[in-house]
């Protein structure tokens, strides 16, 4: 083969003979080729996730690790990560999405945390077109089979509808898990002597080079890639996770990492890289499900449901014990010496012999950026489009639209309470989950604006993360950290690669100013066909803490006769909007600029109004603008509202424009006075009440609540 | 009263059941493998928690049913003590014969999480005996097997012997049948007992509805009262 097979450029294959002074065999070849991929490497972004802010008060670990992990008190760390599994589910929806699950369940194991909250953000095409029902059918399905199965409920989610994704949806998997923090795993901790074990399954061909396939653009041939998508066996996980739990309870890993992208050969290479160390693997060793595999087909393949442990010998006795308690296979495969070369023996041949470093210190690629030659079009919006004729059709049409009403259909196929820890489940903005054996909770937000980032890709990233910050706030916790996703398309197409940047500077802006850390994250590219590109999608999750989880927040609580107040501005931006995508057809226009100061003074009120009571329910203004937020918490609340508010420039504008820190809070008479004062020196006014069964904007509309139900229960 | 919970591979609701029980009536709670041949303690009340025992592979609840621990629960039924099977642990028992019929995939051919009533039917046996009959009670299902079936001539015993315990119901009108059985369970039967009255089995979670902080009700809190009561003066470990 030559190194173009393997997917190295010319320039890089140069650069691999001047490191190794030699020709790379055929074996070492292929292990550079997918350790230098895109997807193992992050060549084309790490200089960009370098910006990203990393410090925070309650940071412990920050990116570089398997996942993030905060302090949340109490001797409890929160690690978590969002990892996207967008290529697989792309060719085989129903095990590429249930694989997604368990590999980045996989990540928050290795940090020696017991997950316990999975969310996920899907993106999914045109609602009308078979192969969009088609592929979201089998990747929730995928989804709730592997994580009902190994026992880790869905808090919450995010799911999305544009046609950009007709071809090549999304699936991004979150995961996070409780960790004490005497007990925190790393893939760092490795030394010369100890034992590679490898845990779990036994290797076969499926998902071999999964790792390149994921670093091209998805083509009409890529069915033909469907040995390279993984096969997911949620059983052997769960043993996975409470044998290496036993294991670390009993201290008797060294180090792990879990096996994702590349396998053996990316953990056991990782761990000696960060590790300092230089590792000697068998490949004779490694237990298989097929014969005469290969060694590179061995060292590629991306078998589900394996860890590589690392082991201090004497205590391999007690490993292998608690590996035939629960039924695992477990096989020693290599000893980490002090060489810091990576070697590969098959019985007694040395097949390859590399720096591990030059496994582990890939290459970086700045591509050309530059601005769509349309940006000036996406980002201008004529504003005569978009008149509201009639107001009360159009709320209904936000709400009953596949981006606007209910996601129960999903959300009710997967387990959203196994574990008994769920405070908040799905269908809420925020989800909740305690923190073990206390009274703290962790709060959740997933957000992603693609239409916002689409025609300003640093102002929508901005607002992405600003939006993700409000929920948490208004829910009274403090922001611990964020981890992201980076779904794009090509980056070798200047124009994507500008909005990636700029994507990357917006987040990294709206972290720093308004102090929220950046502790891991994943980078997606290539999601795009022959028929186009995404637009640009970065998701966002980020997590908070509630010392108290009597002071959480929630919506959908309002009670007749509270007075129904919103803070912050009256009116966002139409640009970008849904309400301006769904009369236009595509987004145009652009959102708010993040107003750092503003975010800040409705930080410190939105907290202390959860942490005084001051009011019994609460709502981000988010898509669908204003009159959307109050009809989803009429609609949750099961209760009508009757609000009193005149536009300033036009209805739509004050019923569906977006952007900015708003929100609608519902206060019981009694607490008005408290309320008010909390938010002085802030926007804020108290737009109607709570009461009877319709919805009612006065001088535009009056909609029975029965109304507003079907719209977003039924969708029509 | 004590207690044991058998924990299967796969079994991931066993935790949360311990934590219900330990919790409400301040009680250790027992867990034994299921490779174990007897229990270490002498419980009351052995609980098939549930999960995905074996994945679900081949049927669900199939393997487990064949677990050693199995001829033991199976003794301690025999012995008139306490058996309570939630959900997979519910399916185990109909596997191993303990209880009669089967547990179907949903109608919809969909797993369901969601809260859900159910209706007390009977309150002659060892569980239900502190709520009152007619009583409707929310605890959350999460399964993708949950249509009880038995042969027409089988129900209609099963029903005149009064071993219909739970019925799914209408939270507002009282009313209980099929057609309120999220999953399209015969006679709308959430939950069955055996013809003595001590094994229990039924598809809906009464340990998801007990921690007051959660997002589940606390229906499942009389419930485990209820249970303990029968055992009263026994005490714990």
């Amino acid at each position: 083969m030559d190194f173009k097979e393997a997917g190295l450029t010319e320039a890089e294959y140069a650069r691999v003979k001047e490191l190794l002074n030699r020709e790379p065999n055929e074996l070492e070849l292929r292990l550079i080729g997918v350790m230098w991929s895109e997807h193992c490497s992050y060549k084309s972004t790490k200089q960009l996730l370098r910006t990203f802010p990393s410090k925070g008060r309650y940071v412990l670990q920050g990116q570089g690790e398997n996942a993030g992990v905060v302090d949340v008190g109490e001797g409890w760390g929160f690690a978590f990560k969002v990892e996207s599994h967008n290529h697989p589910s792309a060719v085989a929806p129903f095990q590429g999405a249930a694989t997604g699950v368990g590999g980045i369940i996989r990540d928050i194991l290795a940090m020696g945390a017991r997950p316990c909250a999975s969310m996920d953000g899907l993106f999914f095409g045109d609602t009308k077109l078979a192969r969009t029902q088609h592929l979201a059918k089998g990747i929730v399905e995928g989804i709730g089979s592997y994580g009902n199965a190994v026992g880790v409920p869905v808090v919450g989610g995010k799911t999305f509808y544009s046609a950009c994704y007709n071809e090549n949806p999304l699936v991004n998997a979150f995961n996070a898990g409780f960790v004490r923090l005497d007990k925190m795993a790393s893939s760092q901790t490795a030394k010369a002597g100890d034992l590679a074990v490898l845990l779990g399954s036994k290797t076969g061909r499926d998902g071999i080079a999964g790792a390149s396939f994921a670093s091209r653009e998805l083509g009409e041939d890529s069915n033909a890639s469907r040995p390279q998508v993984q096969i997911g066996d949620p059983f052997e996980e769960k043993l996975l996770i409470e044998c290496c739990l036993d294991l670390l309870d009993s201290d008797l890993i060294a180090s792990m990492q879990d096996m994702g992208a590349a396998g053996i050969l990316s953990s056991s290479s990782e761990i000696a890289y960060k590790s300092g160390c230089g590792i000697d693997v068998m490949v004779h060793k490694i237990p298989l499900r097929e014969q005469d595999m290969l060694p590179w087909e061995i060292f590629l393949s991306e078998s589900q449901e394996r860890m590589l442990l690392i082991v201090e010998s004497e205590k391999l006795d007690a490993v292998f014990a608690a590996a035939r308690h629960y039924e695992l296979d477990c096989a020693v495969v290599g000893t980490v010496t002090d060489s810091r070369r990576y070697r590969v023996y098959d019985g007694n041949n040395l097949i390859a012999d590399l720096p591990v470093s030059i496994l582990g210190d890939t290459p970086e690629i700045s591509w050309p950026a530059s601005a769509p030659s349309d940006a000036g079009e996406r980002a201008s919006l004529d504003i005569s489009f978009s008149a509201s004729e009639d107001a009360a059709s159009d709320l209904i049409s936000l709400i009953a639209c596949d981006n606007g009403r209910s996601k129960h259909g999903i959300w009710e196929q997967y387990d959203s309470m196994v574990q008994l820890h769920t405070i908040a489940g799905p269908g809420r903005p925020a989800a909740a989950i305690e923190v073990p054996q206390t009274k703290r909770a962790c709060v959740l937000s997933m957000e992603a604006e693609p239409y916002k980032c689409r025609t300003d890709p640093f102002a929508g990233a901005a607002e992405t993360m600003a939006m993700s910050l409000r929920v948490i706030w208004l829910a009274g916790a403090d922001a611990l950290g964020m981890t992201n996703c980076l779904n794009f398309a090509s980056p070798e197409s200047p124009e994507v690669f500008y909005e990636l940047t700029q994507c990357v500077k917006g987040l990294a802006f709206a972290c720093e100013e308004l102090g929220c850390p950046v502790v891991s994250g994943n980078v997606s590219l290539y999601n795009e066909t022959t028929s186009g590109r995404i637009f640009p999608t970065p998701l966002v999750v980020t997590a908070g803490l509630i010392e108290d989880r009597d002071h959480f927040l929630s919506c959908g609580r309002s009670k007749a006769g509270c007075a129904v107040y919103l803070t912050g501005a009256t009116e966002g931006s139409l640009g970008a909007s849904r309400y301006q995508a769904m009369k236009c057809a595509k987004p145009l226009g652009l959102t708010v600029a993040l107003d750092c100061e503003a975010e800040r003074a409705f930080r410190d009120r939105a907290i202390k109004t959860a942490r005084a009571r001051a009011a019994i329910s609460g709502r981000v203004v988010s898509g669908g603008g204003l009159a959307v937020a109050l009809a989803a918490e009429a609609i949750s609340s099961d209760i009508g509202m009757k609000i009193d508010l005149k536009p300033k420039t036009s209805a739509e504008a004050l019923l569906f424009s977006e952007g900015g820190a708003r929100a609608i809070y519902s206060v019981p008479p009694d607490k008005t006075k408290d309320f008010e004062d909390i938010w002085d020196g802030f926007p804020h006014m108290r737009i109607g009440t709570a009461g009877n069964a319709a919805f009612v904007w006065d001088g535009l509309f009056e909609l029975p609540l029965e109304r507003l139900k079907s719209a977003f229960i039924e969708g029509r | 009263m004590r207690t044991a919970v058998v924990v299967f591979p796969g079994s991931n609701c066993d935790r949360d059941v311990r934590r219900a029980i330990s919790e409400t009536l301040k009680t250790a709670v027992e867990m034994t493998w299921h490779s174990e041949a007897s229990f270490a303690t002498d419980p009351d009340l052995v609980v098939l928690p549930g999960g995905f025992s074996y994945g679900d592979y081949l049927r669900s609840g199939a393997m487990a049913a064949c677990s050693p621990i199995m001829g033991e629960v199976r003794r301690h039924a025999d012995r008139g003590g306490a058996v309570l099977g939630i959900c997979n642990g519910f399916q185990v028992l109909t596997e191993a014969g303990m209880l009669p019929g089967a547990l179907l995939p949903n109608i919809s051919l969909s797993f369901i999480c969601r809260e859900c009533y159910v209706r007390v039917e009977r309150t002659d046996n060892m569980f239900t005996s502190g709520l009152k009959t007619k009583e409707i009670v929310q605890f959350p299902i999460a399964h993708h097997e949950g249509l009880y079936f038995l042969p027409p001539k089988e129900l209609s015993e099963l029903e005149e012997a009064g071993q219909v315990v739970f019925r799914y119901a209408d939270p507002k009108s009282g009313e209980a049948g099929e057609q309120y059985a999220p999953n399209g369970a015969l006679n709308g039967i959430a939950g069955i007992c055996s013809k003595r009255g001590n094994v229990l089995g039924l598809m809906p979670h009464p340990e998801r509805a007990t921690i007051a902080h959660l997002n589940g009700g606390t229906d499942g809190v009389a419930f485990w009262h209820s249970i303990a009561k029968v055992f009263a003066g026994r005490g714990a470990f």
